[in-house]
């Protein structure tokens, strides 16, 4: 998948501009950036849920804008930030709700059923099936909605912010799961984090956003330094490479 | 689960039930023995008067209450039903302004004609009122819009009557009742209330993506514009169709998804079809209530549901604000 000169205009503001990035399959891909970069912006142009005012996404030889919009969700699974989920509706029932790209005019076949069996397993809520979804935590509704985009099995899964209100260590049980339908299950992960350290922990490629364009892109250690951060977050740290990724020591304000 | 596979045929059942009754009851009891012989005076009260009366009161339920599960359905709001959304108000208002302007009597299709299209107008008029957002808040913002202007129509015309039939035919009109109504006024809605049925199926699939919001629906797939021309046409024509014979008869699409999610399951798509059914029943049920209701006139049936609506809206309101608390 890949993003070429994208350029979106929010009424005066122009959000993202001339942003261009390449996204490997069997990879996590975090997107990093301050309140108002635009994170969620790209992820909604990537999803092919906005037009960008200028430029494409290319998904293989095609444009994302040119599937129909049942191809494209059949081959990208995407979470939307603190999703809501309006009815008391059973877990299995949600998770089958990913599968709406692939029913036919009878409904959910057999095909349809495993699918959803092996989201569920994937994600570790097999024994959730029959609970009411607005019973559930926050660490489990968590897995069930990943659940409901992999019941879809798409090439890709795009995230907004998935760990965003999760203990840490609710987070590392999610962050395993993204790694493992990359690396496990040759999909390509897209996120949009805050976190600074847990993505250096889970992703295997950072793209950091600044004022609408690209301020770095490459692995954690490259594309995490201190003068990157000072120049997106404004902030002042320390940055120490450990054995599960990198220790960020936020010091302060830039001057 | 045994529940949820037996509820349609035991829906049915009752409809099937409550039929019969409605067939027999009223001012004058007709007994079963009775009813096939065409010699008897007796016959002719079930064929010309009940039979109609009983098919309408069918229709009309399961029109309002499939409309009231796709309006809920696709605001994510329990609260949502065609009366309360302004759309039947906009249905009375168009038949209303036939009745005052005098043309209604040039042909018999003009009134439903005129309360269909303004019902489709107040569909898109709430759909484009409340815009992309799709929140609660505005969607009930937008009925509150529709409900008073449509009122306001129906004030004027009411104010500027030009003669004393014209306010008269009005008045009647406003408070929705299935007396005296005749085969032909059925087949008359008949055709647009099962075709606005069928519309609203086909956004089913749409509906239950729609439980994850806007945004997850669109990223499913799911073709938002389609649905939403789907919904207004479906919901305008089953509800202005059956607003044109019948007037305004409130709560029933409200009350009918409500009572049946917890028996069936919350999914949108599978509570339309039970909806469709119950709102039969409960519009049966409450036709027949008014008719043996003791009193010099018969309650108006859309009075009557109002009366009973009322309260129901105020438990549920409660209880939806202890949920949130």
């Amino acid at each position: 998948m890949r993003a070429e000169q994208i350029g979106v205009k929010l009424g005066p503001r122009q959000v993202l501009s001339g942003v261009s990035a390449g996204f490997r399959a069997g990879e996590v891909t975090a997107i990093l950036g301050p309140n108002g970069a635009g994170k969620s912006t790209l992820l909604a142009c990537l999803a092919g849920l906005r037009r960008p005012d200028q430029g494409q996404v290319w998904l293989g030889d095609e444009t994302i804008l040119s599937l129909p919009p049942r191809i494209r969700a059949q081959r990208l699974g995407f979470i939307p930030q603190s999703p809501e989920v309006a009815w008391a509706l059973e877990v299995e029932i949600l998770v089958g709700l990913g599968r709406t790209p692939h029913i036919g005019a009878r409904g959910l076949s057999r095909e349809d059923g495993e699918a959803v069996a092996r989201a569920m397993a994937a994600a570790g809520i097999e024994g959730l099936a029959g609970r009411d979804v607005t019973t559930l935590s926050g660490g489990e509704r968590a897995r069930v909605l990943i659940a409901r985009a992999l019941a879809g099995e798409p090439d890709w899964l795009l995230a907004d912010e998935p760990l965003t209100g999760l203990d840490p260590g609710h987070q590392l049980d999610v962050a395993a799961l993204f790694r493992a339908m990359a690396h496990g299950q040759g999909r390509g992960v897209i996120v949009t984090l805050h976190d600074l350290s847990l993505a250096a922990r889970m992703a295997d490629r950072i793209l950091v956003l600044c004022e609408g364009g690209v301020a770095s892109d490459g692995p954690p250690a490259q594309a995490l330094t201190s003068e990157v951060l000072a120049r997106a977050y404004g902030i002042e740290a320390r940055l120490t490479p450990t054995e599960v990724g990198l220790t960020i020591e936020v010091l302060g304000r830039t001057a | 689960m045994s529940v949820r596979r037996f509820m349609i045929p035991i829906l049915i059942g009752l409809v099937l039930v409550l039929a019969l009754i409605s067939l027999s009851a009223g001012k004058v009891w007709v007994p079963l023995s009775l009813w096939f012989r065409p010699d008897d005076p007796l016959s002719a009260i079930i064929l010309d008067l009940r039979l109609p009366r009983t098919l309408l009161a069918i229709a009309v339920g399961a029109s309002l209450g499939m409309s009231g599960a796709a309006l809920q359905g696709y605001t994510r709001n329990p609260l949502a039903d065609p009366g309360v959304l302004g759309v039947s108000s906009m249905a009375a208002l168009g038949a209303v302004l036939t009745l005052y302007l005098g043309i209604s009597l040039q042909a018999v299709w003009v009134l439903p004609a005129a309360a269909m299209v303004a019902a489709i107008l107040g569909v898109i008029l709430l759909l484009g009122l409340a815009g992309s957002t799709s929140s609660v808040v505005t969607f009930i913002l937008a009925g509150v819009i529709l409900n008073s202007v449509a009122g306001a129509g129906v004030a004027v015309a009411l104010s500027l009557a030009p003669n004393p039939w014209a306010v008269g035919e009005i008045i009647n009109w406003m408070m929705g009742s299935l007396a005296d109504r005749s085969l032909t006024d059925l087949q008359m809605a008949l055709p647009f209330i099962l075709a606005g049925c069928g519309l609203i199926l086909t956004t089913g699939r749409a509906l239950d993506a729609l439980s994850l919001g806007e945004a997850g629906a669109r990223s499913l797939g799911i073709n938002m514009a389609a649905t939403r021309w789907c919904l207004a046409l479906g919901v305008g024509l089953a509800t202005g169709a059956g607003v044109a014979v019948t007037g305004v008869i409130g709560f029933v699409g409200l009350v009918t998804p409500h009572l049946l999610r917890p028996l069936i399951g919350a999914r949108p798509a599978g509570l339309l079809l039970p909806s469709a059914v119950g709102g039969a029943v409960i519009v049966l049920a409450a036709d027949i209530l008014v008719r043996l209701i003791p009193s010099v006139a018969e309650v108006k049936l859309g009075v009557a549901m109002a009366a009973l609506g009322g309260p129901f809206f105020l438990a549920l309101l409660l209880s939806l604000r202890r949920r949130v608390a």
